[in-house]
């Protein structure tokens, strides 16, 4: 089943070219009207006319977070405010986040990649979604439920949360189709099991699409095995567009990527250089139809491979493999992205000036649990109960407000936390992805 | 007359408390009284040792988070009563205890109490104009 069979299975030199026409728009735009890509193409020599072949995107600077960072909020946008039809955001590594803005066609486009990945994902228009991503900045909530909406399916907008009433409305509204984070749908199943509610007989999901967070096999045999449906792997990252970049077929062999609207490469994270095909290596995208921020070369930081083998669902487009690890230190916490220089910063706020912290992630009931080590120097250390409480509490709720998470905090005495030379070892995810 | 108090931050953990004692043994120096308060992650070790400036010293070096806590040494008759007289007048008087723990050895009239109260100070002349013994961290510490 497709949602645009003309496009989704677009033989492959006809898909270069249209990448190629489109590429060549996408970076005049960009050259023409954001400052942020004229001054480095113009710094690394290129203008828009060098760019004649596909791997001409070769010679373009790549975009990182930090760019997006440095232009906040607005800097980025190659069309005025008025021309931008919303803004998503995500977590920024220093307090400051990522501002991306659609225009209403960049909605357009958005909602299209979603109806596919349902479509490809086992929806139709006979089904009943229950959207169980964060409505709001995150991308997720939006982007699955305008794309539940294009496909014509009935969109149940849940959100996240109160899980016995989630239950409770997948039961008696008859959802047929679960989207949110692998880890919540696990959370689900169990509390489903709580409720004495079982899902062979009281609930009719069939399919379920999730994303936003690392998985396994393992986790997505759990899943599929506790729902008693089939569960599909969906990637998209907010400064791409958001959710749908990428998705799975039914095969559930690597997750097409949607060609027609990006360019992907895979390089060394190290020299930049791209990797030949079936390599692991770091994820790049280029945006080629978005108007409102075109991104050129962005650095996901995310690692995977790609293969452009044929897949026996007739899809042309090529699949990325799951992703598999990072080339920073983000860690993703109940779909929230979390960088541990955010929790140092908090740390350094709140005047503990050699911050000896270390994050420790565990999943407790399918949960992600975040525990902050925090070492007890003599200078925070009080004699009375009563204040160590007050800092715990005062570092956690510190914390939480930076993070949009919650936390626990552990104080430890000094030299608990492994010393290292260079790079301090700042995380241990004991999580079995 | 006020006694210097070493507290230590304890991890929950086991062996914490042992490694503190062993430090303090091997430096030769002998615990007079002490306490500990705990909650479910961490306690607070407080001692009244013979030589607090050394046992600072080495229990820092260590690696252990110390500090130094002023506190006072009250005697008071070792009969039924005898705490409760004291404390009656540091409350009519209010001064807010902290804590307060029991001290081994005994003083030259009774019993030895360790209490931390803020306005130290003030809370000693007040227990002093009201009669009650102030011992002070010298005499405390050869106890």
């Amino acid at each position: 089943m497709y949602w645009n069979q003309k496009y989704e299975c677009l033989p492959r030199e006809e898909l270069k070219q249209l990448q190629l026409e489109r590429l060549k728009i996408t970076v005049e735009r960009a050259f023409y009207n954001v400052p942020h890509y004229r001054s480095v193409m113009q710094a690394a020599g290129i203008e828009p006319d060098d760019i004649k072949s596909l791997d001409d995107i070769r010679k373009l600077p790549f975009t990182t977070k930090e760019d997006l960072r440095n232009n906040y909020p607005y800097g980025m946008f190659a069309v005025p405010l008025s021309e931008i039809v919303r803004i998503h955001s995500s977590s920024g590594t220093t307090g400051k986040p990522t501002v991306v803005g659609y225009t209403r066609n960049d909605i357009n486009v958005w909602a299209e990649l979603m109806a596919r990945a349902l479509v490809s994902g086992g929806a139709t228009r006979k089904d009943v979604i229950h959207n169980a991503y964060g409505y709001g900045l995150f991308t997720g909530g939006l982007g699955v439920h305008y794309g539940a909406e294009r496909l014509g399916a009935s969109v149940i907008p849940i959100s996240g949360g109160n899980t016995k009433r989630q239950v409770m409305i997948m039961r008696d509204y008859g959802s047929t189709i679960l989207t949110c984070t692998p880890s919540y749908a696990l959370y689900i199943a169990e509390v489903m099991e709580e409720m004495g509610v079982d899902p062979k007989k009281d609930i009719k999901l069939r399919y379920g699409i999730f994303g936003a967070e690392p998985w396994s096999e393992n986790m997505r045999q759990e899943i599929e095995n506790k729902l008693d449906i089939t569960a599909i792997d969906i990637y998209g990252l907010s400064e791409v567009i958001g959710p749908g970049v990428a998705v799975e077929c039914l095969y559930k062999n690597g997750l097409h990527i949607a060609e027609d609207h990006f360019i992907v490469e895979v390089i060394d994270p190290e020299t930049g250089e791209p990797l030949p095909e079936g390599e692991k290596g770091e994820l790049v995208f280029t945006s080629l139809t978005k108007e409102g921020l075109p991104i050129i070369r962005y650095r996901t930081r995310d690692i995977a491979s790609i293969t452009t083998e044929p897949c026996p669902c007739g899809r042309t487009h090529a699949r990325m493999s799951r992703v598999s690890g990072r080339t920073d230190d983000m860690l993703i916490i109940r779909g929230v992205n979390v960088f541990p220089s955010q929790i140092e910063n908090v740390l350094l706020e709140i005047g503990y000036t050699e911050p000896h912290y270390l994050l420790v992630v565990d999943r407790e009931n399918n949960l992600d649990v975040l525990t902050v080590w925090v070492e007890v120097s003599s200078k925070l250390f009080a004699d009375e109960v009563r204040k160590l409480e007050q800092l715990g509490r005062k570092i956690q709720e510190e914390i939480e407000s930076a993070l949009g998470i919650s936390v626990r905090v552990k104080l430890v005495e000094p030299k608990t936390i492994e010393r290292s030379e260079g790079k301090a070892k700042r995380v241990i995810d004991n999580r079995k992805f | 007359m006020k006694v210097n108090q070493i507290s230590v931050f304890l991890e929950n953990k086991s062996g914490r408390l042992a490694a503190v004692t062993r430090i303090l043994a091997e430096n030769n120096i002998n615990i007079r009284a002490l306490s500990i308060a705990d909650t479910s992650d961490f306690g607070i070790l407080r001692l009244i040792v013979d030589k607090p400036d050394t046992a600072f010293e080495v229990l820092k070096k260590e690696g252990f988070s110390v500090s130094l806590t002023e506190v006072i040494g009250v005697e008071m008759p070792d009969r039924p009563g005898g705490l409760a007289g004291v404390l009656d007048i540091l409350e009519k008087n209010n001064f807010n205890i902290e804590y307060l723990y029991a001290f081994i050895g005994r003083g030259d009239n009774g019993a030895l109490v360790i209490v931390r109260v803020e306005r130290l100070e003030e809370a000693v002349r007040c227990l002093e104009e009201n009669g009650v013994k102030v011992v002070t961290g010298d005499r405390l510490y050869q106890l």
